[in-house]
């Protein structure tokens, strides 16, 4: 299965090695150099490399290829799932997953890399398990550590893998006891020109923060599960219970987890919470381009409309914009050609608004497209697709939970066409 | 000194730099006399010193510092001697590093590695069974040539270790091993072999990774186990269904015949019993061979689906690619949600599955066409997903959507990224190519694009006008034309060169424009690239052909320049094209021809999808992704035309055997004949017990195994009793609770049921099913406490006994209750009593009575004109079976229809194969309206899974299928409250389905209740001190698990029904049937 991986940053050094079988030369890179090259953007490096004697599988987060080498035949996304799943406990223990923080905390990665994978085949990925293996740096133990030249290795070994709730410690202690849902939904859309919408569609998950003593067994149930068309679900949960009742029944795993991920099902129309007015235009012959943009609630359920951010990738041949925002600020740049508003929230009275003149370069000709507009915006206390949480149940432990939900609804893949 | 001077040689250059960087040396005296060098050598002095110091927080520093290099890649292999001797360090963190260090040097430094080696086998020993499964994976990873015979060693040990942890480990070993010495292969499969029959979760994924690698043409050894890899599959962990997916999708298809037929709407006939003796009559009359899908098919199918769900996006790719390889055709379009569902993922994931949706999208429109707004591009996607999205969008085009789709073209063609608008063209050229209707709008959206700024969009548009060109030349001389006036500010190759084919293709309908074409050329010739010139050389030849006046000279001129060139393909060409067209003597018969070779009509391009071809290889796999074989891919295997026979798979019902007590099966087989109990048994049970060894960690495995080794006993009498295996440790304290109810006791048996006084009764005792991990049952030598409690137990149960039945002697009576006799007269609390002195404070829960309510549901087996006059009939008695107690009786009454007598009717063949059944005796005679009533004892294994089998008289065979209802399965049992509390808290969680149903009031009265839930299941009424809760206990049959319900009723006529059982799969079964039967009574 996976024989090493490479950790590549974005400019090109390997900085981390690690093999599984023998060790494999970091000259295999080279085959992955060659495609950056090629790739105009990082992002258009193939994921799926094939070089003469190994196949590179790479992965892109947070400007860190992570390059596996792969000798024969295995499902690719088998592999890219566990380098995303490497990435993602990376970001569990350190907070971020830079470079900086995997160099500073090569020791507990090595560790890490360890237990993931047996001869290639991933062992322990559940992030309790591996926090109960190895423990995650924390300024404070570290200062222990160094002092007391104690370990971040457990001390007893981890009986979650063993269990029949292998994504749940034993022994799990709280002072207080609670258990937070986040609903969250994204809008993904594209708007066309004159403001019908082409797709939309409605993701959701439900992030969950259980801090619950022992083993807890919850039951959630929603008013309105019809809206759920296709569910994912984390492994705590019984499908049999959700097929038959269409109630989430779980053990929760200690700590942060995400329980359920969902597709609104795209019978029902989105309603889609903002709208823009926009006129950009470039003339022929001449050097300077009109830029004019308004921003709009629409649908909102009276909520408002916050951390609204506009970004525009505008055409090749703009220099540079002399614009004018009603509220918020915006930045060009020259180089990326990148335009960025952060509007803020919208305020219903004074619709945010952006106008002004972009120069583009003498004697080009106009550009023959329209940029795309993308915009981020978030909506507290609501779920757009209108799924309700009916109740929250605990079994199977004497005290009482403090019990939270939240709703929030996001742009997702938000598009405007112009 | 002389050391340093070695490392000196050894040091490589690159570690030098490296360790310069570390923080400054805690310099030693010697390493400032190396100053000179550099500071590397005093570096690596400096950590091998910290290595061979005392201190713990040094070594730890040292090591954390080397795998920092070993993680940069660099060299430390200088370190080998002081890192190894500290492998047997007692701080774990230490430990784990020098393995980190081994594992990767090892193979560098054979020699001083067998140095670690003793240590690792003495932690194969130790009793923990993460120490033993660690230090296998480190021997194992060790490639070290001259330990092969070690690791085979430790692996085979580790195969048969009880933790199932361990066993997995060495199922990763086995791996190790193999690609270490591929010689190991035979005894590897041995292994493996082994290992696939474990019944843990745990192992199933990893075994079968070592099942892959090894030896993957091995089919056979799946045969057995393919039905158990099904069942548990939902429970693997993600990795492992990955792996077990693809290989039953290879499995299956080698095993099953096509589901892709015309008439494959009948496939689900199978899962209906009754069909089977349809089907047979149909096969008979009709030569049309309906397809039934096999069983096992089916099941695969079925037990797949769920994982479509799943998080990890490598499960669901795996199941979607077994529907498309395994599915009828109509089940496939299941999988398209969820392949959807992860286009939401991150960017690489989107790439693999939209490479797979390509393909499928190509055989199968109708799948996607209804997500295919999903597939829009946007401005923020990468270009390999924009392209791949396009293509799917180009597959999925049909006359109704393809204005749509054309509208959404229109957007992406002004893309910034030309590379993804140049692609957007070509897409638009398939989609011409292929509707008809659309292909001039297409055509002239082509033609305008051709204005466009950007010339690589032009070059796109004038391939691919040039390809629907060739499709339909008549009409459109006019564009041509309208190229050729382009041609001048057209620079790419490839473009001009399309123009100029063009031009000679058709230089007839442009007849005045073509020369004048070939006379630019003639001047810029030199300057063009070859494909350029080549088609230059063809216009020429063309044109020479057919307007030779005019364009002699040109052609002349340009075969000139064509001789001369650098290029040896084009001088080739000139050579060439100047003896076909250019009259002489001696090419003469090739001249005449010249024209007919040149201006043969051409046959149209057809625009392909670039994933035609990929269909070849399997979905989901990296040889698909690439479109290139990889190493190791295993083809899959084309439909065999008539399955393999299916019997392979049957398996032999589980044995109660373990593999490290075999001695147990013995005992069971030999009871199985005997009549009585015997001493013998009991002796023997006792020794089989004793010798089978106690492990405390096994947990789930051995729970499970004591749980079927509770099903051995049997008995011909009227007594069904389970074997005990309780807990060994002893519960003196007991003893006064005992003495206190032995009072009440007396009383209760009057509660029994004088009608159940010649009904079966039943016992088990059976063990705890979490707990009594350590089955060490009765051990032979019984610590002093416990004979302590057994001796003052047995008078108790003894007089208790003699009372009832006096059928046992006291001698017969075994530490654990094993033979408790007609325990249905027995008061739960009673019981309970009994359960104390067996010495297990879990069990006391766990006693089966036979029913107080049999329903007499009657169903069909056998139709008597399918039957030929035969007509069976079959009911469950609801009585414990004589046979064996993991069996369910079912009686069946076999009435003559016919007008002759029936002779030597018996059962047949069965299955699957290995369905226990304990027949009738052959019936001799049947006279004609004559009917007999006769009983079976069927081992369902607690699956509702119908059970086929054949009844034949002398002269017919029928196939008959007995198809149990969930609660048939059951047996009672009776238990007091408290009991019942305490067993249904041990099986919260996992093992609780519930469910809130509504009554009506009128059914709310206890009788209905009860009349109602065993009117469905066969279970006892365990008592209740509310009035509005009702419970009800039961065992199953097979594996002797505890099914409890609970039915708590609330205001409004609402009622929440609980069911608590290990057996998931049961209970909701179960749930489904009560909530039919209470909501509408």
């Amino acid at each position: 299965m996976i024989h090493s991986l490479f950790l590549i940053n974005a400019s090109g050094d390997i900085f981390l090695e690690k093999h599984w079988k023998s060790v494999v030369s970091r000259s295999v890179c080279d085959y992955f150099f060659e495609a950056q090259e090629r790739a105009t953007e990082p992002e258009n490096v193939p994921p799926v490399i094939p070089t003469p004697h190994h196949y590179l599988i790479s992965v892109l987060r947070h400007r860190i290829y992570f390059v596996a080498v792969i000798q024969s035949e295995v499902p690719p996304l088998f592999v890219i799932e566990f380098l995303h799943r490497v990435v993602d406990t990376f970001q569990d223990y350190f907070g971020v997953c830079t470079e900086a923080a995997i160099k500073d905390n090569v020791v507990v990665v090595y560790e890490l890399l360890e237990e993931m994978l047996d001869n290639g085949f991933p062992l322990a990925t559940e992030s309790n398990i591996l926090k109960e293996l190895i423990k995650p740096p924390t300024i404070l133990r570290t200062m222990v550590n160094t002092i007391t030249g104690s370990t971040n290795v457990g001390e007893q070994l981890p009986t979650g893998q063993l269990s029949v709730v292998p994504w749940r410690r034993t022994g799990v202690k709280y002072t207080n006891n609670e258990a937070y849902f986040d609903v969250v939904e994204e809008i993904d859309a594209i708007i066309d020109k004159s403001g019908s919408t082409i797709t939309a569609e409605i993701q959701g998950v439900i992030d969950a923060c259980v801090k619950l003593t022992g083993m807890p067994d919850l039951t959630l149930s929603f008013m309105n599960p019809r809206l759920l068309d296709d569910v994912s679900f984390h492994p705590c949960v019984r499908f049999k219970r959700w097929e038959a009742e269409r109630i989430l029944s779980f053990i929760p795993p200690d700590g942060n987890f995400r329980l359920l991920s969902y597709h609104v099902s795209s019978q029902n129309l989105v309603a889609i919470p903002v709208y823009v007015k926009h006129n950009i235009t470039f003339r022929e012959g001449s050097s300077q381009g009109r830029f004019d943009l308004t921003l709009g609630p629409k649908q909102t359920m009276g909520k408002a409309v916050e951390s609204v951010l506009v970004s525009s990738q505008l055409p090749r041949g703009v220099l540079n914009a002399n614009l004018n925002p009603s509220q918020g600020a915006y930045t060009f740049d020259p180089v990326t050609k990148l335009l960025t508003w952060d509007v803020g929230k919208i305020n219903p009275q004074k619709l945010p608004n952006l106008k002004g003149t972009m120069n583009l370069q003498a004697g080009a000709s106009k550009p023959d497209e329209n940029p795309t507009i993308n915009i981020q915006f978030k909506i507290q206390q609501m779920a757009i697709s209108g799924l309700k949480v009916n109740r929250l149940d605990m079994y199977g432990e004497k005290y009482k939970p403090f019990k939270g939900i939240k709703y929030m609804t996001k742009a997702g893949k938000f598009q405007v066409r112009t | 000194m002389s050391t340093g001077a070695l490392y000196n040689d050894q040091g490589s250059a690159e570690a030098a730099v490296e360790a310069g960087q570390e923080t400054t040396p805690t310099s030693s005296g010697s390493g400032a006399a190396f100053g000179l060098f550099s500071t590397d050598f005093k570096k690596n002095e400096d950590l091998k010193e910290m290595l061979e110091s005392n201190k713990e927080s040094l070594k730890l520093e040292a090591m954390k510092r080397i795998v920092g290099l070993i993680s940069k890649g660099k060299n430390a292999s200088e370190l080998f001697p002081a890192v190894v001797k500290n492998v047997a360090s007692k701080n774990i963190e230490l430990k784990k590093l020098v393995y980190v260090y081994l594992v990767r040097y090892a193979e560098e430094q054979q020699d001083l590695a067998l140095l670690s080696i003793s240590t690792f086998q003495r932690a194969l020993k130790d009793p923990n069974q993460f120490i033993r499964a660690s230090a296998l994976r480190v021997l194992s990873s060790i490639r070290v040539p001259i330990i092969v015979p070690i690791m085979m060693l430790a692996i085979k040990e580790a195969a048969s270790d009880l933790s199932p942890y361990v066993r997995k480990t060495s199922a990763h070993a086995i791996q190790k091993l193999f690609s270490l010495d591929p010689d190991q292969k035979e005894q590897l499969i041995e292994v493996i072999e082994k290992l696939l029959k474990d019944k843990s979760t745990l192992v199933a994924g990893s075994v079968v990774v070592a099942f892959e690698e090894v030896c993957p043409d091995r089919i056979d050894l799946i045969h057995k186990n393919f039905r158990k890899l099904c069942n548990l599959l939902v429970d693997v962990e993600e990795w492992g269904q990955v792996v077990i997916i693809n290989m039953l999708t290879r499995y299956a298809r080698t095993q099953f015949t096509s589901p892709w037929r015309e008439d494959a709407m009948f496939d689900e006939n199978n899962e209906k019993a009754f069909y089977d003796s349809d089907s047979e009559e149909k096969k008979g009359q009709a030569d049309v061979k309906t397809y039934i899908m096999d069983p096992d098919h089916r099941l695969l199918l079925r037990n797949t689906k769920p994982l479509l769900q799943s998080r990890n996006t490598a499960v669901v790719m795996a199941v979607a690619q077994l529907y498309w390889h395994l599915a009828p055709k109509h089940e496939v379009s299941i999988v398209t949600k969820s392949l959807v569902r992860l286009l939401r993922s991150h960017r690489e994931v989107q790439y693999v599955v939209l490479q797979n949706i390509a393909t499928m999208s190509i055989q199968r429109k109708g799948m996607f066409e209804p997500y295919m707004k999903s597939f829009y591009v946007r401005s923020t996607d990468s270009t390999h997903i924009k392209t791949l999205k396009l293509e799917i969008l180009t597959n999925l085009a049909n006359e109704a959507n393809i204005s749509t789709i054309l509208r959404e073209f229109q957007t992406y063609v002004k893309s910034q990224d030309k590379a993804f608008a140049a692609a957007t063209i070509q897409a638009i050229g398939r989609c011409a190519t292929n509707i008809s209707e659309v292909t001039d709008t297409c055509l002239n959206g082509l033609v305008l694009l051709l204005s466009n700024r950007d010339e690589s969009v032009v070059a796109e548009s004038v391939v691919v006008i040039k390809k629907l060109l060739q499709t339909q030349p008549n009409q459109h001389s006019d564009i041509i034309s309208h190229m050729a006036k382009l041609f001048d500010n057209i620079t790419v190759p490839m473009a001009r060169a399309s123009i100029l084919w063009l031009m000679g293709e058709y230089c007839e309908r442009v007849p005045k424009i073509a020369p004048d074409v070939l006379r630019k050329m003639a001047k810029t010739f030199t300057v063009e690239e070859d494909i350029v010139k080549l088609q230059t050389v063809n216009l020429a030849a063309k044109l020479f052909l057919t307007n030779s006046k005019q364009t002699k000279l040109l052609t002349q001129y340009i075969l000139n320049l064509g001789k001369y060139d650098q290029n040896y393909d084009i001088r080739d060409r000139t050579r060439f094209i100047r003896q076909l067209i250019v009259p002489s003597e001696k090419s003469s018969t090739l001249n005449k021809y010249a024209r007919r070779i040149l201006l043969a009509s051409k046959p149209a391009p057809v625009l392909e999808s670039a994933f035609k071809d990929r269909d070849r290889f399997q979905l989901g796999t990296l040889s698909h992704s690439l479109n290139i074989k990889t190493s190791g891919y295993q083809e899959l295997s084309e439909w065999p035309a008539v399955a393999p026979d299916p019997s392979v798979r049957n398996v032999e019902v589980i044995e109660p055997v373990k593999e490290w007590a075999p001695s147990v099966g013995k005992a069971k087989q030999s009871k199985s004949e005997d009549k009585f109990y015997s001493d013998d048994e009991e002796k023997e049970e006792n020794a089989s017990d004793s010798s089978s060894s106690d492990d405390s960690d096994s947990s789930s495995s051995s729970s499970e195994e004591s749980g079927s080794e509770s099903e051995e006993e049997s008995n011909e009498e009227s007594e069904k009793t389970s074997s005990d295996s309780g807990k060994s440790s002893s519960e003196s304290e007991t003893e006064p609770k005992n003495n206190s109810k032995k009072a009440t006791r007396k009383k209760k048996p009057a509660d029994s049921d004088s009608d159940e006084s010649d009904s079966k009764a039943s016992s088990s005792s059976a063990e705890s099913s979490s707990s009594s991990v350590s089955d060490s049952d009765d051990d032979s030598e019984p610590p002093a406490p416990q004979k302590k409690s057994n001796v003052k137990a047995r008078p108790k149960v003894e007089v208790k006994s003699k009372k009832e039945v006096s059928l046992l002697d006291l001698d017969d009576f075994s530490p654990a209750p094993m033979n408790a006799p007609k325990p249905s007269v027995f008061s739960p609390s009673l019981l309970s009593d009994l359960e104390g002195l067996s010495l297990s404070n879990v069990s006391s829960a766990m006693q089966v009575t036979t029913p107080s309510f049999g329903p007499m549901k009657t169903f069909e087996l056998l139709h008597h004109m399918t039957g030929k006059g035969l007509s069976a009939k079959y009911h469950f008695p609801r009585q414990p079976c004589l046979y064996q107690p993991s069996m369910v009786s079912v009686q069946v009454i076999l009435t003559n229809g016919s007008d002759h007598t029936l002779e030597e009717i018996h059962v047949g063949d069965r299955s699957p194969a290995s369905l226990h059944i304990h027949c009738f005796n052959t019936i001799e005679r049947l006279e004609p309206r004559a009917s007999v009533t006769v009983s079976m004892g069927i081992d369902f294994s607690d699956s509702t899974q119908a059970a086929n089998f054949q009844l034949c008289t002398k002269e017919d065979q029928f196939s008959v299928s007995i198809q149990p209802a969930v609660g048939e399965l059951l047996m009672p049992s009776t238990m007091t409250e408290a009991d019942f509390c305490k067993e249904q808290k041990k099986l919260l969680g996992m093992n609780e389905t519930s469910a809130t149903i509504t009554m009506t009031t009128a059914n709310t009265s206890s009788q209905t209740i009860n009349k109602q839930v065993l009117s469905v299941a066969n279970v006892g009424v365990a008592p209740s001190s509310q009035n509005n809760f009702h419970r009800f206990a039961g065992r199953t049959v097979s594996s002797g698990a505890l099914v409890l319900v609970s039915l708590e009723l609330k205001e409004s006529s609402s009622a929440l029904l609980t069911i608590n059982t290990e057996k998931s799969i049961m209970a909701s079964m179960l749930l489904q049937d009560l909530k039919q039967a209470l909501t509408e009574a």
